[in-house]
């Protein structure tokens, strides 16, 4: 296990140093405690910024094949709303087959029609979303989050937040199949050259379908603990998680045209883009500038890392 | 008869686009109960902004990219037209002419970011398009502003309403029963759309869409063709928001709305038969997919619900139809998958 930094990690540190230096500067000025870098403060971030870590982690899965998942938002959201409407042990087990079940749709809709990804998932959102305006129209089910739920979501244990948990167990699965199974190998592989992989044996279809699954998975766990975390589940619940979700995948160094990225990269983009929303927030920011400043450091990094980097014409 | 055929297959999704449209339509017009040119109108009228918003994505499709900043640059533009566009006569026009430079320079600016940043279309605009939202709360942090009244309504109805508005002309006949809409779309075309694509430009932003590598290699001016696409795109979105504004008589920040035009604007460009690996297709079949999307919903207001299958028609169960409808629609073209001899040829 080599301990290789890449520049967009590196970058990344740096503008998360740089964030938590102005942020505190700011709370010193204004308040004159170091809120900001408290370590009651940063651990609530994370507790938040979780939920985020565990819908980029699957959406990397999938954008490392070149492909994308817009159906996550609606797939986070209808496991959560099927989950709490069934309640019980059998309600989580149903949300976590829904994610499965969506991803299966997918993987199917991108790998054997071969549909592009972009407009299948967002076929499959819109269907998702029509499923869920069914469940609750006309009367209303269920939304209370379930025991699990609340656990996964909400609970701590010595000031440990349980979703962080589940986030580092989620990343340490995730990391262990990209780095040291064949899956893993054949899905950057797929997304360098998907001919080259299938003229070497890959069954492309079976990896395509296993990675759309494994991100509505990752989906759908983010879903449960989300409503665990606002205690119940209501629907556009994750349709702020969409575009943060890209944006972290990509700020980590992953090529968004799939076949090279490292896993400590996403992690690195989440909770850049966690501090960043963060910061903005601390600092009571209108809308309008947080939307603004957030457009541009995105593009400011991805200027950074492209500089020097010879164009592949 | 060859040359009929070459045609035939090569507007193949263009054709299909309209056929499909006339089918839904002739449906929807056969349920309405008196359908008549007012109601071409109405539709006409819900139409045009997603029209132009799936003109603008088809334009960053064509090149190979995807430009999610179509909806945020359409509002965008619609909160600055709801200032500039508030006076009358011709301050209203010089407001719609600064719109239009609006949204063209954002759209200049996205082909400079895309080109010369080397970043992703699909995630230059998704910054930008934060960007532009950003924007658009600053000029107007809660919904506002009044166009004039008059001319709101003269310009969004038919060319015998815009006589009597300013009394330029009174009652034509039929052809006064023309609504503007259709209008607007065709000059657009014409003056902006044929002229594009028929120049080297233009030719060149084909060219990329479908092979970047050869492009480069045949001397296309990669650099010029790509950032006058996102120009274009830029064009037509801004179009989107000055029609919007003239609609709506205001302007609204509406983040949710643009992300839904951003969305929709994909799926009509690929119910258009455009490519979303580019190189193919153009804004003719994105109006007719963008009609096609329309003709759906509009049919779910008609359909009685008493009729046989009339259950469809519970507004309930309208957004997973459409849903179901696009990934019917793009699940035809699979056939093709199931078709072919060598499964090589669909690694492209």
């Amino acid at each position: 296990m080599s301990l290789r930094i890449d520049k967009p990690i590196l970058i990344g540190l740096v503008f998360i140093v740089i964030i938590l230096a102005a942020g505190t500067s700011y709370t010193i000025a204004t308040q004159g405690t170091a809120t900001f870098i408290s370590p009651n403060y940063l651990m609530q971030q994370l507790h938040f910024g979780a939920f985020l870590g565990m819908t980029a982690a699957g959406m990397m899965m999938v954008i490392l094949l070149g492909h994308i998942d817009l159906s996550v938002p609606w797939t986070l959201t209808t496991s959560a709303m099927v989950a709490s409407a069934i309640g019980g042990m059998e309600g989580n087990v149903a949300g976590l087959l829904v994610g499965l079940t969506v991803g299966l749709v997918n993987g199917i809709g991108v790998a054997v029609l071969r549909v592009p990804s972009m407009i299948f998932t967002l076929g499959v959102n819109t269907v998702l979303l029509g499923c869920m305006v069914m469940l609750t129209g006309g009367h209303a089910p269920q939304s209370a989050a379930t025991d699990l739920m609340l656990f996964l979501g909400r609970d701590r244990t010595f000031e440990i937040p349980h979703s962080v948990v589940v986030w580092a167990l989620l990343s340490a699965c995730l990391v262990y199949v990209l780095n040291r199974t064949p899956l893993g190998r054949y899905m950057y592989a797929i997304g360098n050259q998907e001919a080259a992989a299938y003229l070497s044996g890959v069954r492309t279809r079976l990896v395509i379908i296993a990675s759309f699954m494994m991100c509505s998975l990752c989906a759908a766990i983010a879903g449960l603990s989300l409503a665990g975390y606002s205690a119940r589940a209501f629907q556009a619940m994750g349709d702020q998680y969409l575009l943060p979700s890209i944006a972290a995948v990509v700020l980590g160094g992953t090529n968004i045209l799939g076949g090279s990225g490292r896993y400590s990269g996403t992690v690195v983009g989440v909770i850049l883009i966690v501090l960043l929303q963060s910061m903005l927030s601390i600092m009571q920011m209108d809308e309008a500038y947080r939307q603004i400043i957030y457009g541009a450091v995105i593009i400011l990094m991805l200027l950074i890392y492209s500089r020097g980097r010879k164009a592949a014409a | 008869m060859k040359s009929l055929r070459l045609f035939l297959s090569q507007n193949l999704g263009l054709l299909l686009a309209i056929a499909m449209f006339a089918v839904l339509y002739a449906f929807y017009v056969s349920q309405y109960p008196n359908w008549g040119m007012n109601v071409v109108l109405q539709n006409g009228n819900e139409t045009l902004a997603l029209i132009l918003v799936g003109m603008a994505q088809t334009m960053a499709v064509i090149v190979g990219g995807l430009d999610l900043s179509v909806g945020p640059l359409m509002t965008l533009t619609n909160c600055f037209g709801s200032i500039v566009m508030a006076g009358t006569g011709g301050s209203v026009v010089l407001g719609i002419i600064a719109c239009m430079a609006l949204g063209t320079a954002c759209g200049f600016m996205n082909g400079c970011i895309i080109v010369y940043g080397r970043i992703q279309p699909i995630i230059a605009t998704l910054a930008t398009g934060a960007i532009f939202l950003g924007l658009a709360l600053l000029l107007r942090p809660s919904p506002g502003g009044s166009i004039d009244g008059d001319f709101a309504w003269a310009f969004t109805n038919d060319i015998n309403e815009l006589g009597y508005t300013y009394g330029w002309w009174e009652d034509l006949g039929f052809f006064g029963k023309i609504p503007l809409q259709p209008i607007y779309l065709i000059l657009i075309v014409l003056l902006v759309w044929v002229p594009f694509k028929r120049s080297v430009t233009g030719r060149g932003a084909y060219a990329i869409g479908s092979n970047a590598h050869a492009a480069y290699m045949s001397g296309v001016r990669i650099d010029r063709s790509k950032i006058a696409a996102f120009t274009l795109a830029g064009f037509f979105a801004g179009c989107a928001g000055i029609y919007l504004t003239m609609q709506m008589g205001s302007g609204n920040a509406d983040a949710p709305q643009a992300a839904e035009y951003t969305l929709r604007s994909i799926a009509t460009v690929v119910i258009g038969g455009t490519s979303l690996y580019g190189g193919t297709g153009g804004v003719i079949g994105t109006i007719f997919g963008a009609l096609v999307l329309r003709s759906i919903s509009f049919i779910f207001r008609v359909v009685p619900e008493s009729a046989p299958l009339g259950f469809v028609a519970s507004p309930l169960l309208q957004p997973f139809f459409e849903g179901l409808i696009l990934l019917v629609a793009v699940s035809l073209g699979a056939a093709r998958v199931f078709r072919v001899k060598n499964r090589l040829s669909l690694f492209s």
